[in-house]
């Protein structure tokens, strides 16, 4: 913030996550979880990830963190590059994670004060034990938990009630910045409004920077100020949250789009869905070109050729796509 | 019996689990009619009951759960202790189910065309080249390219998608009157969840079976359902038509989810959750399920639950609110029974 208002607060440039798969007794093939993806995210600013299961916006979040090593490209952090490892050490302690399943993402042998005191164990942020102590609590507090439940183990709380002991672990260190992995999809409707208006009411006290991943596209367009599109790996769209969501631009942005069922019977039966043929194709074996060019209504010979680069098609709004200006 | 009866007709319907710490009123007074060729869609939370129901229906129910009371009838015919041999003919012939997790509810050890036989085999006359022929015909119906060399490849061998055709093409196989739908497609891709309900929609629309869509999404109940059950608890808090229940919700629990879903509209602004946590069925309050969730109740909610109200033809819903508002725009005298009292 001190020095340039413009500057992001994250910038990931050029990202690959390539993971090495045994395809037969001694060949391994790599598996482009993500291809070459480049974003950057202002501060205070929450910028959604979506796509479907298996298009690498987990792998996103989590090589961002430094929790896979990037197989290439490189994580911009406040202006400096994230490279050894006292950089990641340091990195951490401003950018947390919220985890999507918070059944399997709490230790159950821990109890709630320890499972929030961890990240300032690991770190030594506290100056003893009463601070340590008066931390979790003041901690419990930010998210809504009772603070007579912090000799309480995970098991003991519902499905919301565990959300929220994640993201106050996530807040232990005081972050600038969150990936927040789907972090309402296991929770019931009701539950799931309470844990958004947190995250909102969050970023608002304490000026959060969030990635927000998630596949539910009501959700994330609720939250997010700019939404990015995944697809195979690669980054297919990015723009601001209300104009992908209006005017999508990119074939399969627009499937994604008109599949979103909506809460509400008029609009959901006068929907004309644009229903995509097949299955996403498999990592492995992606095809050459665009990767959606094999479900895509409008594939002609130059998507199987190249990929097409994410290129600004109106003001702030970028896409991937060759034949986006034929489309319309 | 007046000449029009429900093809399913579900009746005070009480299905309880025996467990350790106590009797869990899993589903608790249900009661709805199911017409033919319709959509009723089963709406609520993780532990409001509404699986339990579908389950009571084709009495899968686990080892602890038993129906305790109420009366399931098919074509009027009583299914509550009509015992194994008559399920036997009803499941899978004439009532059929589909899974969530279409992962697991296919065996992983037989190929799909001789799970796909299985039922065929079972329920009909048809010998084994005709079931095969049958099997290959319902994967067609459902989409599923190359229906031939499919049959003879293992479900890890299908993608989501693909397994929940496959579990639909099993569930038609035998043309049931009725399909359960437990969630089709939690489980899936938004992409691939537009594929599946869009094939289900056209699909009873062809055979003109009826389908009870048991799902949490208001989303897909928008878009598929004729009719809507919202469950809280164990028991139905409002039933009507879907526009009904969407544009003119009745009771202070449809209204709160309702308000806390995120829509196109409500970008940038807060929502309105519902306040607390789920019940906990073991310590079931002695009033309105719902009471101590909901910002509008009164002593009675409290006190007393609220019997099913008709708000019109189409529409039921158990709210003392509609009582409140009724005493405050005379449509309902005030009686000192049913008076709620502010709080």
């Amino acid at each position: 913030m001190s020095e340039n208002l413009n500057q992001p607060l994250v910038e990931v440039k050029n990202l690959k996550e390539y993971f090495n798969i045994n395809v037969g007794m001694f060949k391994s093939k790599p598996l482009k979880a993500v291809d070459d993806v480049s974003f950057a995210i202002k501060k205070g600013e929450t910028l959604g990830l979506v796509g479907e299961s298996g298009c690498g916006k987990t792998t996103v979040g989590r090589t961002l963190l430094h929790l896979y090593k990037p197989t290439g490209g490189e994580i911009v952090y406040n202006g400096k590059a994230i490279k050894t490892k006292e950089d990641i050490n340091e990195f951490r302690k401003k950018a947390t994670m919220v985890f999507q399943d918070p059944y399997s993402s709490l230790n159950p042998r821990m109890t709630v004060s320890d499972i929030i005191g961890e990240p300032l164990d690991v770190h030594r942020m506290y100056s003893g034990r009463a601070a340590r102590q008066e931390r979790i609590l003041e901690l419990m507090d930010q998210v809504g938990l009772n603070s007579e439940h912090a000799s309480r183990y995970a098991h003991e709380f519902s499905g919301g009630q565990r959300q929220r002991i994640g993201i106050a672990r996530a807040l232990a260190l005081k972050p600038d910045f969150i990936v927040c992995d789907e972090p309402v999809s296991a929770l019931d409707v009701s539950i799931q409004a309470q844990v958004i208006n947190m995250f909102d009411e969050l970023q608002e006290k304490m000026g959060l920077t969030y990635l927000f991943i998630a596949h539910d596209i009501l959700v994330v367009r609720h939250i997010s100020d700019r939404i990015a599109v995944m697809y195979l790996g690669k980054m297919v769209e990015l723009a601001g949250a209300a104009e992908i969501y209006e005017r999508p631009l990119h074939p399969y942005t627009r499937s994604l789009m008109s599949a979103v069922p909506q809460p509400d019977p008029k609009i959901a039966r006068a929907n004309k869905r644009i229903v995509l043929s097949g299955d996403i194709p498999s990592p492995l074996n992606a095809p050459s070109g665009c990767p959606f060019r094999t479900r895509c209504p409008h594939a002609a010979e130059v998507c199987a050729q190249s990929m097409p680069e994410l290129k600004e098609a109106a003001p702030g709004h970028f896409v991937a796509c060759h034949r986006v200006n034929e489309i319309g | 019996m007046p000449e029009h009866m429900p093809l399913l007709k579900v009746r005070d319907l009480q299905t309880s689990f025996f467990t350790p710490a106590g009797e869990v009123k899993a589903v608790n007074g249900v009661s709805f009619n199911l017409e033919r060729g319709k959509v009723l869609g089963i709406v609520g939370e993780s532990g409001s009951g509404k699986s339990v129901t579908a389950y009571s229906i084709m009495q899968i129910l686990a080892s602890t759960g038993k129906i305790v009371g109420g009366s399931i009838k098919l074509d009027g015919q009583e299914l509550v202790g009509a015992g194994e041999k008559v399920m036997k003919t009803v499941r899978g012939n004439k009532i059929s189910i589909i899974f969530q997790d279409p992962m697991t509810s296919l065996n992983p050890t037989y190929t799909i065309g001789r799970q796909l036989m299985e039922a065929i085999l079972l329920h009909t006359n048809r010998d084994r080249k005709q079931a095969w022929d049958r099997a290959v015909e319902m994967l067609r119906l459902v989409n599923v390219n190359e229906p031939e060399k499919r049959m003879k490849q293992y479900p890890f061998e299908f993608s989501g998608g693909m397994r929940q055709r496959v579990m639909i093409a099993m569930a038609l196989a035998c043309e049931p009157d009725i399909l359960i739908a437990d969630e089709p497609t939690t489980a899936l891709d938004v992409t691939i969840q537009a594929q599946i309900l869009e094939l289900m929609k056209s699909l009873q629309e062809e055979l003109g079976m009826a389908i009870i869509m048991i799902t949490h999404d208001l989303g897909v109940v928008a878009q598929l359902c004729d009719e809507v059950i919202v469950m809280y608890a164990g028991s139905i808090c409002e039933q009507g038509t879907a526009e009904e229940i969407f544009y003119n919700p009745r009771h202070e629990y449809t209204k709160g989810l309702m308000r806390s879903i995120p829509t196109a509209g409500t970008a940038g602004t807060k929502l309105h959750p519902i306040t607390g946590t789920p019940i906990d069925l073991l310590n079931m309050p002695q009033g309105c399920p719902f009471a101590p969730r909901c910002d509008n109740a009164m002593k009675i909610c409290l006190r007393e639950r609220c019997p099913r109200m008709e708000i019109n033809e189409d529409h039921m819903a158990s709210c003392w609110m509609n009582v409140k508002s009724g005493i405050e725009d005379g449509s309902i005298l005030p009686e000192e029974e049913k008076g709620g009292e502010a709080k």
